[in-house]
């Protein structure tokens, strides 16, 4: 290792794993320090780009941890921020496993984003799946478990996607690096590579997995993961497949196939989630675009998106914690309940709707721009579209349904409903903040951009009255199909329609035939196997009666004592601690091994 | 304070559906006015004015019903549909 040269994600990591042993008073400002610290530690990396953490393993590869470059700045920069309001967000949470999830899933994606080849990508790609899985598990609602499973299962089918891709391209290659691959002379491992990271961006068709596992996540987890996932893999994509033009119409049909979802959407997560979708297919299509701007635009608008979507989903949290519903239906007029929340949101609303003065409007505008300078009109006319679609769901369904419009909530739920603690009023305080300071003040976020050649000047009198006027005749249509719009209590069936079925069918084989397998082999076992087992252990009762027992038995008592607490303590009967145990010890080797 | 602005306005309806009507128009006018279109990137932009508008409008009714059709095609279903 460098000197000079800490990996953010070690700070997290480190951090997180000294977390259970620190107290009141100190665990607040502990909490809010290592966030602080890491992202101080981006800031100084981004003074001094270059290559850093440079490790040779097994002999024969070369591992990168820290490519500090003008793409992976941006990024790193908006995850450490992101980590420090989402963390200001969660400072009431008494758990301190949530935290620890929390930053190992930050740690995932910074380590992700500074990572120079696949091996070391893998490593915390695999990292930020698995925390984050445990983000939904600690969320004690119905539903939560299963689809933490779902989530966690369609995360390592990607994984392998990526780790067969990965490893097909060093057979053909001999080359692990991560870098722009090339479209003219693609093969199996292009497509694999690019199926494996497109699923963490939630491109269709293998994107039902956002809105299933976001909605199901606890308050605080859901604000880290909207932040994370997609965003990353947004990075991922740019750096390997910035000009690949199938990325362009998955792009487009990404952000019309989510707003569409996000219309019909009863859950209030759910709809963010696929207005995640949607606002991400943005930015796969300025991946796809490829040119100067077009990645200029992607990255503006990954930064922006993660500060308003962040935004929106503290606000969600603060109603879902309040009031305990998470749906339409079971929600309304609570401005006057909770007038703060709907201050927020509604930042967040205008913000993701592109108004002037708030983020949106600097950052979309770039990937339509780039698109129209492309000549792909198509994409560029139904992007804009999208727009419109985007300002008409969470700048003004959204509000609408929850704090206008008629209240449909139970008198439970109004006495319930009040505005937040002040650490999350504080997170939201400081997202919304970004949010106008993006947009009011264009060096901020221009000047972090990779492409520091291009020049882009989005307050200009042509682009302001086509914002506005697009923003006003939605609301207008809004107004007159409002009744189009209400809530209904039901679901949308979407793709994963098929592979729930599927496991459906697995379960129903696993009962039936495999079941009926298992008694029958069982049956032929206690009649063939005991019999010689028996006898085998008559022979070694007695010699262990008369040999070995003097010797051992104080050894035993000893052992027994420490198992007894260390299996209490391991081994709760969760699968999914034993899961995180087994897994915590496995990365702790590997980290053991790469820096010893 | 947020609540009693809310309230206020609450009261007041038409003055607002007036207010909108009458911020749409000046949006849609100063559009035609102010905007330079030589240097537009469409045939459209530079000959049809408000084209944005027009666009927008178009564009959200379009997704509300495209929507409302998929929806009822039968993508929409009961909330319990997996729970079976």
């Amino acid at each position: 290792m460098t000197g000079s040269f800490i990996h953010p994600a070690l700070i997290l990591i480190i951090g997180a794993l000294i977390l259970p042993f620190i107290r009141e008073p100190f665990r607040k400002p502990y909490l809010i320090l290592v966030p602080l610290l890491t992202f101080c530690d981006v800031l100084y990396l981004s003074q001094h780009p270059g290559t850093y953490g440079v490790v040779t393993f097994l002999d024969q590869w070369t591992l990168t941890f820290g490519r500090v470059d003008g793409l992976s700045m941006v990024f790193a920069f908006i995850m450490a921020l992101m980590a420090i309001i989402g963390t200001i967000y969660g400072l009431h949470v008494e758990d301190e496993w949530q935290h620890i999830a929390a930053w190992l899933y930050v740690a995932g994606s910074l380590g992700v984003i500074y990572s120079g080849d696949y091996l070391v990508l893998f490593l915390f790609w695999e990292i930020m799946a698995f925390a984050s899985t445990f983000l939904i598990w600690f969320n004690k609602d119905k539903g939560s478990l299963a689809a933490g499973y779902r989530y966690l299962l369609v995360h390592t089918f990607g994984g392998v996607m990526l780790l067969l891709g990965f490893v097909l391209r060093y057979q053909a290659t001999g080359d692990l690096s991560f870098v722009l691959l090339d479209e003219h002379n693609t093969g199996l491992y292009t497509w694999l590579i690019m199926a494996g990271l497109m699923l963490n961006a939630a491109v269709p068709p293998l994107h039902s997995w956002l809105p299933d596992a976001y909605s199901k996540a606890t308050v605080t987890g859901s604000v880290f993961m909207c932040a994370f996932t997609t965003k990353t893999a947004i990075y991922t994509l740019a750096r390997s497949f910035a000009g690949f033009d199938i990325l362009i119409v998955l792009g487009v049909v990404m952000a019309i196939y989510g707003i569409i979802y996000a219309i019909l959407e009863n859950d209030i997560r759910r709809l963010l989630g696929w207005e995640i979708v949607s606002q991400v297919g943005y930015m796969v299509a300025g991946v796809g675009i490829g040119t100067a701007l077009a990645i200029n635009g992607t990255c503006a608008h990954a930064f922006a998106h993660i500060l308003y979507k962040g935004l929106l989903f503290m606000g969600a949290g603060a109603i879902i914690q309040a009031t305990g519903q998470s749906k339409l239906t079971d929600l309304g007029g609570l401005y006057k309940k909770m007038p703060l929340t709907l201050f927020f949101m509604v930042i967040g609303g205008i913000s993701v709707s592109a108004f002037p003065l708030f983020s949106g409007f600097v950052s979309k505008s770039m990937i339509i721009s780039a698109s129209f300078e492309s000549h792909l009109l198509w994409a560029a006319f139904l992007l804009s579209a999208v727009s419109a679609g985007t300002f008409l769901v969470a700048g003004l369904r959204l509000p609408y349904l929850i704090f206008f419009g008629e209240s449909r909530c139970s008198s439970a739920t109004w006495e319930k409903a009040e505005d937040p603690v002040w650490n999350m009023r504080m997170a939201m305080g400081i997202a919304a903040f970004f949010c106008v300071f993006v947009g009011t003040c264009l060096p901020f976020l221009y000047g972090m951009l990779p492409h520091t050649e291009i020049s882009y000047h989005p307050y200009n009198t042509a682009h302001l009255a086509e914002t506005l006027q697009i923003l006003a005749l939605t609301a207008l249509g809004f107004f007159l199909f409002k009744d189009r719009l209400m809530a209904t209590s039901t679901i949308s069936l979407d793709l994963d329609w098929f592979y729930r079925m599927a496991g459906r069918a697995f379960l129903w084989t696993a009962q039936n035939p495999l079941q009926w397998l298992d008694t029958a082999w069982g049956a032929a076992y206690r009649v063939v196997g005991l019999v010689s087992l028996m006898t085998i252990a008559r022979f070694s009762a007695w010699f262990d009666w008369h040999g070995i027992d003097g010797v051992v038995d104080g050894t035993a008592r000893i052992v027994r004592m420490l198992g007894g607490k260390i299996a209490f303590l391991l081994q709760r009967g969760q699968i999914q601690m034993t899961l995180y145990f087994t897994i915590s010890f496995a990365a702790l080797f590997l980290v053991a091994y790469v820096w010893l | 304070m947020i609540v009693n602005l809310i309230d206020y306005l609450k009261a007041r309806p038409a003055t607002i559906r007036r207010f909108c009507y009458g911020g749409i128009a000046v949006i849609i006018i100063g559009s035609m006015i102010l905007v330079d279109t030589h240097h537009a990137h469409t045939w459209v932009e530079k000959h049809i004015p408000g084209f944005w508008a027009i666009f927008a409008f178009l564009s959200t009714i379009v997704l509300i019903f495209v929507a409302g059709w998929l929806g009822r095609s039968g993508i929409q279903t009961r909330e319990d549909y997996y729970d079976r």
